[in-house]
């Protein structure tokens, strides 16, 4: 059996004008098995994709039609379960950040003996299943808050809490946080100046990464908006599906490649104003 | 190298970051960590306009003086009085203290011209405003055309001269310098060791700086404060802390000194056969004692039947220094060095004392922690 460890040494490996061809050969049958690791893993992943698209490009009758996505808009419950997943995506995204983004600072600049508490506790979440979360927090929470869509909201924020911290974890551990944050206070800035002018920007890819990680998890949450009652898009599409299938999977594809793209947006534009600052100088 | 080039504009007049310098002084300080007293007592006064030197190992107390009196520590007790006001409660921001790091603190997202007019615009002053006087500045630390770019566009060296215009641009009270010279390499930390003094005496600016670089600190400073344990050992110029160290440990960490076993009875005693006086100021030590020989307070003559020989040199241009075995013990020796290129390794020669006077410590061992 080949590890992907023993195939990592064997091309490190230094072999010199005295190899054997025994080497030789050994070297030969790991590249070719690279080669196999990386077709299987290639379709795995694209095949369902190609799958999916080739379904969702095909009227009833089996031929090629951009039909489903034409119709998507228009059918019965999109938009509105379109405009609610939006929602909620901000919502947590914005209640997230406003959460993390002082918590993490503070662990970093205060408590950094608490780091790994905070590792542990953050990764809750992923262990405790979501039909735990959301049965019990149903049968507790405020009626007002069991009308309201943003109940939804608090559990995506616990929900995408692993995903949020770690980034921001990472972000900070990248700079020389307590020595930016001294510098500001020594020249007069108070804290929210030296959060909003110094520590945000130099967070930007750590705060990107946590919104897009934030709204995918929100885009595809399905098991406590449907115990919730709610139709979100995963909701939709798992109950649009029994009416038109190849509607269903438009809307999948749709919704795979507007997250694709929104992602690409935002790296996008992180580059460009990187490299913007660095052209022109002064703010 | 960009360093040299960039090198201060004489014609450019310093901007009206003079402020003629505030009294500092620091009272009783005492900070623990856990069971570690990191400020021990520490009393200090500074005068306006002085340059003063924290000197000492790490782990020493140094830091953390200054950062108490930046306002980022917080002392268990003591009081810290800038001009004669007590600010021990006052938090950071408000304290008007320009503080250089050790560490790159530029902010990255900022160009060299943001940076310096970061602590202008927290005093809302108006854009033109900001921008003449961090303009100025930049010329000032010799980095007027730099102004556009990026803290990751320029060298150590620079990024260290844009920190000390960033800290100078709010008119401090008092400018601290934490081992700002500390990352840079040898070359360029002269030239700023010097550009900061010569800057230093034309704003007047009171000015607290932390090494544990004895040459930095005794180049620069009016005054060097050299602390151990978080206590002070002795505060005093320069010369006198080189020429007239009151305790071994500073005998011992500021210079080089050699420990030669003597007998003393409080005046005098006797080094390689010859009596000397002991030198006044320090504590009288009588009984068995180590006379701490700096380098240039020994001569030697060549002498086959001298109790000394050679065993090591070391040429450092204008002197070269020997190490010379005395039966246990080894005497550093600085030689002129048309005089010690004769002299070869394992040559006789006889050791003496050519000081006024020595000084006598005690035998107890002085520990000094190492930088590593």
């Amino acid at each position: 059996m080949v590890t992907v460890g023993e195939s990592y040494f064997f091309e490190n490996e230094e072999v010199g004008p005295g190899e054997t061809p025994v080497g030789r050969r050994r070297r030969k049958k790991f590249r070719v098995w690279r080669l196999v690791v990386l077709v299987i893993a290639a379709l795995f992943f694209l095949a369902p994709l190609y799958a999916g698209f080739k379904f969702a490009l095909q009227n009833d009758s089996g031929k090629f039609s951009f039909w489903a996505f034409t119709t998507l808009p228009s059918e019965q419950g999109f938009s509105g379960a379109f405009f609610l997943s939006m929602r909620l995506a901000l919502f947590t995204a914005l209640v997230e950040l406003i959460l993390m983004v002082p918590t993490a600072i503070f662990v970093h600049l205060r408590l950094p003996k608490f780091r790994p508490v905070m590792d542990f506790v953050t990764i809750l979440p992923i262990v405790v299943p979501p039909i735990v979360l959301i049965v019990g927090v149903l049968g507790s929470a405020p009626l007002f808050l069991k009308e309201s869509p943003y109940l939804l909201s608090i559990f995506y924020v616990v929900l995408a809490m692993p995903f949020v911290y770690r980034s921001l974890d990472a972000g900070l551990s990248a700079i020389d946080l307590r020595t930016l944050v001294e510098a500001s206070r020594s020249l007069g800035g108070s804290w929210i100046r030296t959060l909003w002018s110094v520590i945000m920007p130099n967070l930007r890819a750590a705060l990107l990464s946590a919104t897009a990680l934030t709204l995918a998890l929100v885009f595809g949450e399905y098991t406590m908006a449907n115990l919730d009652g709610w139709t979100t898009m995963p909701v939709w599409i798992a109950q649009f599906q029994q009416s038109d299938a190849h509607v269903t999977l438009a809307a999948a594809m749709a919704l795979l490649v507007g997250t694709w793209l929104l992602l690409s947006l935002i790296v996008a534009l992180d580059r460009s104003q990187s490299r913007k600052r660095r052209k022109v100088g002064t703010q | 190298m960009t360093d040299v080039k960039d090198s201060p504009q004489p014609g450019v007049s310093p901007p009206s970051a003079s402020t003629g310098g505030a009294s500092v002084r620091l009272e009783g300080l005492v900070r623990t960590y856990g069971k570690v007293r990191a400020l021990d007592g520490l009393t200090l006064s500074i005068e306006p306009g002085e340059f003063i030197a924290f000197l000492g190992p790490s782990g020493c107390g140094k830091t953390t003086a200054l950062r108490v009196l930046a306002g980022f520590e917080r002392p268990d007790s003591g009081r810290v009085l800038v001009d004669g006001k007590d600010v021990s409660n006052v938090n950071a921001q408000k304290r008007d203290m320009g503080m250089v790091f050790q560490s790159y603190s530029l902010f990255p997202n900022m160009s060299v011209l943001d940076n310096v007019a970061f602590g202008l615009r927290m005093r809302r002053q108006s854009g033109d405003q900001r921008r003449t006087k961090a303009g100025e500045l930049l010329e000032l630390v010799g980095l007027g055309d730099q102004a556009v770019k990026y803290p990751h566009q320029l060298s150590g060296g620079q990024q260290q001269r844009v920190a000390l215009a960033r800290a100078l641009a709010i008119e401090p009270r008092v400018l601290l310098l934490d081992e700002p010279l500390s990352a840079l390499d040898a070359k360029v930390r002269a030239e700023l060791r010097d550009q900061i003094r010569s800057l230093q005496q034309r704003l007047e600016i009171t000015t607290v700086f932390v090494t544990h670089d004895q040459e930095e600190a005794l180049s620069m400073a009016d005054r060097v404060c050299v602390m151990s344990s978080g206590h002070i050992e002795q505060v005093a110029s320069p010369d006198t802390l080189y020429a007239r160290p009151t305790t071994a440990f500073v005998a011992q960490f500021v210079g080089i000194s050699s420990r030669v076993p003597v007998e003393s009875d409080g005046k005098e005693v006797v080094i390689f056969g010859q009596r000397c006086l002991v030198r006044s100021g320090g504590t009288t030590v009588s009984g068995p004692a180590d006379a701490l020989l700096r380098p240039e307070d020994v001569a030697v003559e060549v002498d086959p039947q001298g109790d000394g020989f050679i065993t090591h040199k070391s040429f450092f241009g204008a002197t070269t220094r020997l190490v010379v075995q005395v039966g246990e013990i080894p005497v550093r020796v600085d030689v002129r060095s048309d005089a010690g290129a004769d002299m070869a390794l394992g040559l006789h020669v006889r050791p003496s004392i050519i000081a006024r006077d020595v000084l006598v410590a005690s035998r107890t061992a002085i520990e000094i922690p190492s930088e590593d």
